[in-house]
């Protein structure tokens, strides 16, 4: 069983802000974070290969500083690693990630076959949830997405069973191989990384691809491969609302409660 | 060898989605904002309808504004599956190049949206909170929130079509009804077979009553770390069953292990639209407002006169919430013994 894990680094988004001077984003000093949603794509190959043996793989597509998601991704128990890094890539957006993804994944493919892509929802970041359908549609094979379970994998039969998280409730769903999960946070609980993968982790050399590694046309990456652009960012609207402070909170709450049951009444 | 030019698209489209033959509000959400880019345009509305025997449901969309509507109907498109209605949609936007393509961010629009933009290889926004036509262009201006709704970006696709954008549940309006309406319904056949579509739905087990329906809630209550405790929730479940509201949370209840994430409001879990909104013990943080800072009304109890939440809330309670709440809970009760 190969499972290759797509894990993108991203900025800590609780602590970026915009300066409202100058409309651009502040993001210096802000730690980068491995994307909470793929890790629990890792935890679930890992249960994958607990359960049927075989390999895990992490790429991820981004800067050099990128190399530490795929150390974390090695310390928590991924067998191997690579960073997909090219100043070529720089500006993608979801089309144009999704492709250097797919292209880096059909290359995997040829040396190891692959059995199962798992990537997270969505980046916290971009919030899109694009880019695994994306490699899913480009690389031909079913995307199942808000994955909550894996049921069964049948690796001699070429199949898979997995649960979806649907607004009403769960749908059973069975896929032929090789197959693209995005899975929901709902799905597990990521495991704490062991020592000995800590100190492998530490030790690891992480593989680098560039736009030379790996077949690639330099016109769908970065800037010229992406259909969207960002034509400005700003800062969201202060809100009109003055709130109404009801009396009083501290001495009087039955009191408070009641005036506001009454303001609300009317409404409920 | 032909050259399609940008003029060749013309025209504004909507994703109806249907779940067992019943349409997702969504759909008509978007067909309301749909309808003022298509005048804007000078151009028509289609809804684009796929499934099973559900030509019938073709008419609502009239009624809600639609000029048109492209009907692809057959058994391989009963239930949703990602190969199925990707081929379908794709087919009919290469044969009728649609300029605007609007698909609501429910998870099978989400799930569809990604793989059709990619197969059409064009630009896609997902989440979009605004919607207009920039009148210099004519391009769609796509207006969302990115990191985690610290800011707002307005995004444009120009060179490549349809422009695709995707809006979540209850941030446009209700267009008004008009059963008078009448249109066009054009009808295509997929070309594909069953075989060609690799997954197969097996089961589906419904879990309604959950808190999984927290996004259609009217009324929340909702708790964050001000509570203190997981038993303390019994406070907001005992004043939500009282006013008829869902029980909410911020993320860090949710990651304390006090709830389950179905409760979670927010940047990471449910956007919500309720007519009131309780925020009990909840300081503000902003991906917290990104998810529920749409309701109609903000209620805010807090004992922390300088919380953010005071900011966005219509009317606010400075105090200690385990003596504000339960007073809530009685005064509700009185009233409703007495009605």
């Amino acid at each position: 069983m190969h499972a290759v894990v797509c894990i993108k680094q991203v900025p800590d988004t609780t602590e970026v802000k915009i300066d409202p001077k100058t409309n651009t984003l502040m993001r210096k000093g802000v730690p980068s974070i491995a994307n909470p949603y793929d890790l629990h794509a890792l935890e679930e190959a890992l249960h994958l290969k607990d359960r049927y043996g075989g390999k895990v793989t992490a790429i991820s597509m981004g800067p050099t500083q990128a190399r530490e998601v795929i150390k974390k991704a090695i310390s928590l128990g991924a067998d191997d690693g690579i960073l997909l890094c090219d100043v070529v890539f720089a500006g993608s957006d979801t089309l144009a990630t999704s492709y250097i993804l797919s292209q880096a994944i059909r290359e995997i493919n040829e040396r190891e076959r692959v059995d199962v892509i798992l990537v997270g929802k969505q980046a916290i970041d971009g919030d899109t949830a694009q880019v695994g359908p994306g490699i899913a549609t480009r690389l031909g094979i079913p995307p199942l997405t808000y994955v909550l379970r894996i049921d069964d994998v049948d690796l001699k039969g070429r199949k898979i069973r997995v649960e979806r998280m649907l607004e009403t409730g769960r749908e059973v769903v069975e896929a032929s191989l090789p197959v693209l999960l995005t899975t929901v946070k709902e799905a597990n609980e990521v495991r704490y990384a062991s020592l000995p993968n800590l100190v492998k982790a530490i030790r690891h050399e992480v593989k680098v691809w560039n736009k030379n590694s790996f077949p690639l046309d330099p016109s769908q990456c970065g800037l010229k491969g992406s259909p969207t652009q960002v034509k400005k960012i700003f800062a969201p609207p202060a809100r009109e609302i003055k709130v109404e402070i009801i009396p009083d909170g501290e001495k009087a709450p039955e009191q408070a409660a009641a005036l506001l049951a009454e303001k609300l009444d009317l409404k409920l | 060898m032909n050259s399609v030019s940008l003029s060749d698209y013309k025209d504004v489209w909507v994703f109806i989605e249907q779940i067992d033959g019943k349409i997702s509000d969504v759909s008509w959400e978007l067909m309301g904002i749909g309808r003022q880019l298509a005048d804007e345009r000078k151009a028509k509305l289609s809804g684009v309808l796929l499934g099973s025997q559900v030509a019938g449901l073709a008419s609502e969309a009239f009624y809600r504004g639609a000029d048109s509507v492209y009907v692809m109907d057959g058994p391989i498109l009963k239930d949703y599956r990602t190969r199925a209605y990707t081929q379908g949609i794709v087919e009919l936007a290469r044969k009728y190049k649609p300029e605007t393509f609007l698909i609501g961010a429910t998870t099978l629009g989400r799930d569809l949206s990604g793989a059709v933009a990619t197969e059409l290889r064009t630009g896609l926004t997902a989440d979009c909170t605004g919607l207009s036509i920039d009148p210099e262009t004519g391009l769609l201006q796509q207006t969302r929130p990115a990191f985690g709704g610290h800011i707002m970006a307005t995004i444009y696709c120009a060179e490549k079509r349809p422009q695709m954008a995707t809006v979540r549940p209850r941030v446009m309006r209700m267009p008004p009804r008009d059963p008078s309406r009448t249109g066009e319904i054009v009808s295509e056949k997929l070309g594909l077979t069953e075989e060609d579509v690799k997954t197969k739905r097996i089961d589906f087990i419904e879990e309604v009553g959950k808190a999984l329906h927290i996004a259609d809630a009217r009324v929340i209550v909702s708790g964050g770390r001000g509570l203190g405790e997981a038993k303390n929730f019994s406070l907001l479940k005992e004043l939500a069953s009282v006013i008829g509201g869902t029980v909410g949370s911020s993320r860090p209840p949710v990651d304390a292990g006090w709830i389950s994430p179905e409760h979670q409001v927010g940047q990471t879990g449910n956007t919500v639209r309720p007519k009131v909104y309780f925020a009990i013990g909840i300081s503000g943080a902003i991906q917290h407002l990104v998810g529920m800072q749409g309701s109609d009304i903000i209620v805010a109890i807090n004992k922390d006169t300088n919380a953010p939440i005071f900011k966005v809330a219509h009317y606010g309670i400075v105090g200690d919430l385990f003596r504000v709440v339960p007073a809530l809970t009685k005064t509700f009760r009185e009233r409703m013994k007495k009605s």
